[in-house]
């Protein structure tokens, strides 16, 4: 076995969407070959698969997706297993599959996010969402997911004097760049005003500043070195080059700050240094933005704005396709959606089309590097993932 | 409904919950709840069981709109995180007050009551709320 390095070979991902006429199984198998036929690789070249997903058990009452994927592929035999870690199991699920080819072990492995929320009623998936939390002594008191980031929002607007209305243009950011990303849930601009004007969730959280309930799946196959010679030339390559996970005390009445992700920094200060970067050499970036607060906290704890002043970055026009950090540029999870377990693939698949040029009208020029970063919880699990242009 | 049926699970907290017993930190002196063998802040298994104090300040609060099934009919319910006393955190429910008069740093005292049921033929609940001092 030797240390390879990791390349992402192919991509895939259905729209975001309420998938009425897909079941969880279709929605993984139209993912999977979609990314095949990218990679130019036949399924039975495929040696592992790991699936990122959180809520399958509940929603579904399906576990054992992996297995279930395997069949529906047509390809029984080959490994593979779920990977959970609340929203960031698609995250979690691409370090798996990482850290599956970095060893040597495999050369050639999928990584499949879904999830499937449209198969319960809103208050269903209200209960599956804040299974992330900690059930005896969280969930139990009412907390709803929305409720323990509305007192972080709380939290970041009195520790730095914020504004509600600087930190809710996350939410027009990503809706302006969704509306030119096929694949996005909600393709269509939203102004400021119609944010701040849309019904309470959770004080102050409402309902246009937390990301929408969808269905949705998305796909890489990664491959070795090894691998790579096999399939022949490529024009452009793209190399993951740093992938890290980090947990934070996993409820946020344990924190001393809750304006403060340290998983954040922890995984991403891992993830620079595999990748041999500094955040002032990201080109593109993807965060987990659930809820606009959330965006700017990760920003901040990511490096690329002091505590307390990420909405500047969204004020000055600093996250745009031209600006010093793009930002999102697929619609974020407020508008490209947040399928929970798939977020973190597509993630990684949007900042791979950057990197490759195909990001059409939302393309952001000479991009080389980008990192994605994918959330469980309230911050309990960090994935980060940085991806460099290598041709 | 997200909370699994299970009479046991219930019966087990029931002292943490029903008494408010947190965790004392014997060697970096964080106090947390509810009590478990290991210090979150330092990893420290030289923890002591401690009964919390009774009254605290809110910190920060939320009005929860759209609630998990099983609180349906109790929305719109404040969820909040007070610092007792001793200034241990803790995430409860503020009741015996309306909503817009709940404010932060407004001084706030235990409460014993019914948090939610185990489905119709399951067992009810019960846990720590907040009120307001009065």
């Amino acid at each position: 076995m030797l240390v390879s390095k990791v390349y992402v070979a192919g991509i895939g991902a259905t729209k975001i969407d309420e998938h009425w006429e897909k079941g969880i199984r279709d929605l993984m198998a139209e993912s999977s070959l979609d990314a095949l036929r990218d990679a130019g690789i036949d399924k039975k070249e495929i040696e592992a698969i790991f699936v990122g997903n959180m809520s399958s058990g509940y929603l579904q009452g399906q576990e054992h997706l992996g297995s279930l994927l395997a069949t529906w592929l047509g390809v029984p035999g080959v490994a593979a297993n779920k990977v959970e870690a609340a929203c960031g199991s698609g995250g979690a699920a691409v370090h798996n599959a990482f850290l599956a080819v970095k060893s040597g072990v495999y050369d050639c492995v999928l990584v499949v996010g879904v999830e499937k929320l449209t198969d319960a009623i809103t208050s269903d998936a209200t209960d599956a969402l804040i299974m992330a939390e900690d059930q005896e002594y969280v969930a139990f008191t009412g907390a709803s997911f929305v409720a323990l980031n509305a007192l972080v929002y709380k939290a970041y607007l009195k520790k730095y004097q914020a504004k509600q209305e600087d930190i809710a243009l996350f939410a027009v950011h990503d809706h302006k760049y969704a509306a030119n990303n096929p694949l996005a849930q909600y393709p269509r601009p939203v102004t400021l005003e119609e944010v701040l004007k849309s019904p309470m969730v959770a004080d102050p959280i409402r309902l246009l500043e937390s990301a929408p309930l969808g269905d949705g799946s998305a796909a890489l196959v990664l491959c070795s070195e090894k691998k790579l010679k096999e399939l022949g030339n490529r024009d452009v390559l793209i190399e993951l080059a740093g992938s890290s996970i980090s947990t934070e005390i996993f409820s946020v009445h344990d924190r001393t700050d809750l304006t403060s992700i340290s998983a954040t920094v922890k995984a991403s200060r891992k993830a620079y240094q595999m990748a041999g970067v500094e955040p002032k050499d990201i080109d593109v970036l993807e965060v987990h933005d659930a809820f606009t607060v959330l965006g700017v906290i990760h920003l901040e704890d990511l490096g690329f704005a002091e505590r307390g002043t990420g909405w500047k970055l969204l004020k000055e026009g600093q996250l745009e396709k031209d600006g010093k950090i793009s930002t999102n540029t697929m619609g974020g999870l407020k508008a490209r959606g947040h399928p929970v377990g798939a977020t973190g693939v597509y993630q990684v698949c949007d900042v791979a089309k950057q990197l490759r040029g195909e990001a059409g009208k939302n393309q952001v020029d000479g991009a080389e590097v980008g990192l994605a970063e994918n959330v469980g919880g309230v911050g309990g699990t960090v994935v980060v993932n940085v991806l460099k242009r290598v041709r | 409904m997200a909370y699994m049926r299970s009479v046991p699970r219930a019966w087990r907290e029931r002292k943490i919950k029903y008494q408010l017993l947190g965790g004392k930190c014997r060697d970096c002196g964080k106090s947390f709840y509810p009590y478990r063998q290991v210090c979150p802040a330092c990893g420290s298994t030289n923890v002591e069981q401690v009964k919390l104090p009774e009254r605290g300040v809110i910190e920060h609060f939320t009005v929860v709109r759209t609630p998990p099934t099983e609180f349906k009919e109790y929305a719109p319910y404040v969820l909040a995180l007070v610092r007792l006393e001793d200034g241990t955190r803790v995430l409860a429910q503020v009741t015996d007050v309306e909503p817009d008069e709940v404010y932060e740093g407004m001084e706030v005292e235990v409460v014993f009551r019914k948090y939610r049921e185990q489905g119709p033929d399951g067992i009810i609940e019960y846990g720590i709320k907040f009120r307001p001092v009065r």
